[in-house]
């Protein structure tokens, strides 16, 4: 849009454009059918957007319907194609932009956790600062013999690369994550 | 209405209940259930295309010509894989096309069995939507959300896959539901705009000093009463008004308001008006880069209305204003309704200035070319076309290059529906067989399609379905020797080295056309032209009309790229100097 166009008088009128990139998570409800997944994700491969994290389960298992959370970056633009992108798609119910919902309601975030499975190998004081950092991020040791451990610990996504880091020196072998789950903060479903 | 039947039987049966009188179709193993069919019906007319390929564009000329959705029918594999030029053609364009394709038995699938491919995932981004049906029972369902689907909301192609086991099985068919948008669990697209927004656009309208009307597509697609609507837009307000490739007939060309069409090759006046406009009202088209030219200098000092059925089109590479979402047809009716009830008046002071600087664009002539008495100018040559056909019923396909352009430029349209082309895509190709498809619907129509010597060769076997079927389609063939389009880019971007863009080995039309059971003519001097043309129109066979051009002829006017609308190269202006420097470094690397 033209500078000069920005004061123009209307509710329709857009807020001015901003070229930043941003990082949002899109909440789709979607029919639990055979390529409904390949559609998504062939939609963001075709047209070059990010995928950065997603994540898909049958949530409501009488009407076949899947909800798919996808963390997507972008410039505010790239983020409103990708949600009329998806829309777009036959078997998609619904798309939700919980980033822009929760700034709407003046929160920070919608509600957004991931869960890792970290395996950890090491022994002598390695093994036992691995053990005491682990109890502090309040992950539960899952599996262990004498020379390792597999911890399950979940949080956001900050938490959850902050704690492989700190893990790292102390003979990290293998991380597996689900991606992140969320949904928006209140009373109100999508 | 339910009855027991064979998948094969719920083919026909739910084409006949959606209306269906014509597919367009080859056969294989994977069809054989479907075809054994066929031939035990009547009411549903087969016509036998040459390659698949032929079959997607010949449907696409019956939708694009009638309004009605377009339907083919294909095997598996390679039948299929064939098919996917003219999904993707329908899917840019918009076009409402059902395609039928046979399946490998689903206890096949998977397998790499003969003629097996994985038919929905190949065509998965080149459709709307598609299916795989492994159940007989899911079959009739799937048939009619298909039309669905392909006919509502923003128009597209469809993909129906049917394993040949489903295709024997027996289940119950069931009819059309009668309101497939309301049963439809989750593709409801909006048609009826937002009435505050449509009441803001006319108060803009109304309050404009510079305004445009930009047109696509969009507006055909919603069909006859939207393009009437859109004429009485233009006459209630004044306003003057252009159009897409896509949208040429919307408005006719001879109506006062009209500009010519816009974009890459459109007229200066158009192109300026638009540069220079203080609101630009764009009624389903979607800002192509054939239109925008460079992005960032695009109509810098307007306001923007959008209205446009798919709500991925706004804001996609042009910011808008106010977006309207809905069909086009809804809106306009409220927009005519709003403007007429509240006796709003475009500000008379302020159009009559904006005419002047139209006028003063629009005698710039910037669609000029030198005439000459030896060789036929392919400009000459379509305009002459024009000028004796234009009283017919005619329906003209094109191409793609040069001669499409020229078409789009000297071919007056006068009505919607009757200008069949391949926009979004730019499928060489595409003309003959969508030809074919408009003449099957109007068999008394005149149906020609404007070709280039270079694209006639990539589908020239439907003549054979041409002949076959009694269908009198008139190739037009601007033959320059040259692919004329990428020679003039090559000229503007490779100085001048035209690699590859000769044809060395032109077969004789006239003997090719002879070969097909057609007639070919062949025409070399200007002074000939009339006679030829009159005997191609009169002539009640497939013809190949050979109309031997000036062959380094380059297509004006054109906002070369990377440049703005107000950057146009002119006819008068492209010396060899102009045209080898039209291009900047950066321009280069565009398409």
């Amino acid at each position: 849009m033209n500078a000069q166009n920005v004061d123009a008088p209307s509710a329709y009128f857009l807020a001015e454009v901003s070229n930043e990139i941003e990082t949002h998570t899109l909440s789709l409800l979607v029919d639990n059918e055979p390529g409904v997944l390949a559609r998504v994700i062939g939609l963001f491969s075709g047209r070059g957007y990010n995928i950065d994290s997603l994540t898909v389960s049958e949530t409501e298992h009488e009407r076949h319907l899947s909800r798919i959370t996808i963390v997507t970056t972008g410039t505010p633009m790239i983020i409103e194609q990708i949600r009329h992108q998806l829309d777009r798609l036959v078997p998609v119910h619904r798309v939700t932009d919980l980033t822009v919902r929760a700034k709407r309601a003046n929160q920070d975030k919608p509600l957004e956790r991931e869960l890792a499975l970290i395996k950890v190998a090491g022994d002598g004081d390695k093994r036992l600062e691995a053990l005491r950092l682990g109890d502090a991020f309040r992950a539960t040791v899952i599996d262990a013999t004498t020379e390792h451990f597999v911890f399950e610990i979940t949080g956001r996504t900050s938490k959850i690369e902050q704690f492989i880091a700190i893990m790292k020196p102390l003979g990290l072998v293998e991380v597996s994550r689900t991606g992140v789950a969320a949904v928006q903060r209140g009373p109100e479903g999508l | 209405m339910t009855r027991e039947m064979t998948g094969a039987e719920m083919v026909i049966q739910a084409l006949k209940d959606q209306g269906v009188d014509t597919i367009f179709g080859y056969p294989g193993g994977a069809v054989l259930p479907i075809y054994d069919e066929i031939i035990q019906q009547e009411g549903l007319e087969h016509i036998l295309v040459r390659h698949e390929q032929g079959a997607g564009h010949a449907a696409e000329g019956y939708a694009r010509s009638t309004g009605k959705p377009g339907v083919a029918l294909v095997t598996s594999g390679p039948g299929a894989t064939n098919m996917v030029t003219a999904l993707t053609d329908a899917m840019l364009d918009s076009i409402p096309l059902v395609c039928i394709s046979g399946q490998v038995p689903t206890h096949l699938i998977g397998n790499d069995a003969f003629q097996e491919c994985d038919t929905v995932g190949i065509t998965r981004p080149c459709t709307k939507h598609n299916w795989l049906v492994r159940n007989v029972d899911d079959l009739p369902r799937v048939l009619h959300e298909a039309f669905y689907v392909a006919t509502s909301g923003r128009p597209g192609p469809v993909v129906v896959d049917i394993p040949k086991d489903v295709q024997f099985a027996t289940g119950t068919y069931q009819g059309p539901t009668p309101n497939p948008a309301a049963a439809h669990k989750s593709y409801r697209p909006q048609l009826k705009g937002d009435a505050a927004s449509i009441r803001q656009a006319a108060e803009m309208m109304a309050a404009a000093k510079k305004p445009v009307l930009y047109t696509g597509g969009g507006v055909i697609n919603s069909g006859t009463q939207a393009c009437q609507l859109l004429r009485e837009l233009v006459s209630l307000t004044g306003f003057p008004i252009t159009s897409t490739l896509m949208g040429l007939g919307a408005y006719p060309a001879s109506g006062d308001n009209w500009l010519g069409m816009l974009g890459m090759h459109g007229t200066f006046e158009a192109n300026m008006a638009m540069h220079d406009c203080d609101l630009m009202v764009c009624i389903g088209a979607r800002f192509d880069d054939r239109i925008t030219g460079r992005t960032d200098a695009f109509s810098p000092n307007s306001r923007k209305i959008h209205i446009d059925i798919d709500p991925s089109s706004i804001n996609k590479t042009i910011n808008v204003d106010l977006p309207i979402i809905g069909d086009v047809g809804h809106v306009l009716e409220d927009l005519v309704r709003i403007w007429r009830s509240s006796s709003m008046k475009a500000d008379e002071k302020a159009m009559k200035a904006w005419w002047q600087q139209v006028d003063a664009w629009r005698a710039r002539n910037s669609l000029a070319y030198k005439p000459n008495n030896d060789v036929i100018m392919p400009q000459y040559a379509i305009q002459r076309l024009y000028e004796l056909t234009k009283h017919r019923k005619t329906f003209i396909s094109t191409e793609v290059g040069q001669h499409q352009m020229w078409a789009a430029q000297f071919y007056g349209f006068e009505e919607p529906n009757h200008w069949l082309t391949s926009g979004g895509l730019g499928t060489m190709g595409y003309g003959l067989p969508a030809a074919i498809g408009a003449q099957v619907a109007h068999r008394d129509a005149l149906c020609v399609d404007i070709a280039g010597d270079a694209s006639i060769l990539m589908n020239i076997q439907e003549m054979s379905t041409a002949v076959q079927f009694g269908l009198p389609v008139k190739v037009f063939i601007l033959n320059n020797q040259y692919m004329g389009m990428v020679r003039q880019w090559q000229q503007l971007l490779h100085g001048n080295r035209l690699s590859h863009s000769y044809t060395d080995s032109l077969p004789d039309f006239v003997k090719l056309a002879e070969a097909y059971g057609g007639v070919g003519i062949r025409v070399e001097k200007p002074g000939d032209l009339d006679g030829a043309i009159e005997e191609m129109v009169s002539v009640d066979k497939p013809v190949l009309f050979d109309c031997r051009v000036a062959n380094l002829a380059n297509c004006f006017p054109m906002i070369p790229s990377g440049k703005a609308h107000n950057e146009m190269l002119l006819p008068d202006e492209a010396n060899d100097e102009a045209v080898a420097n039209a291009i900047s470094a950066e321009g280069k690397s565009l398409v």
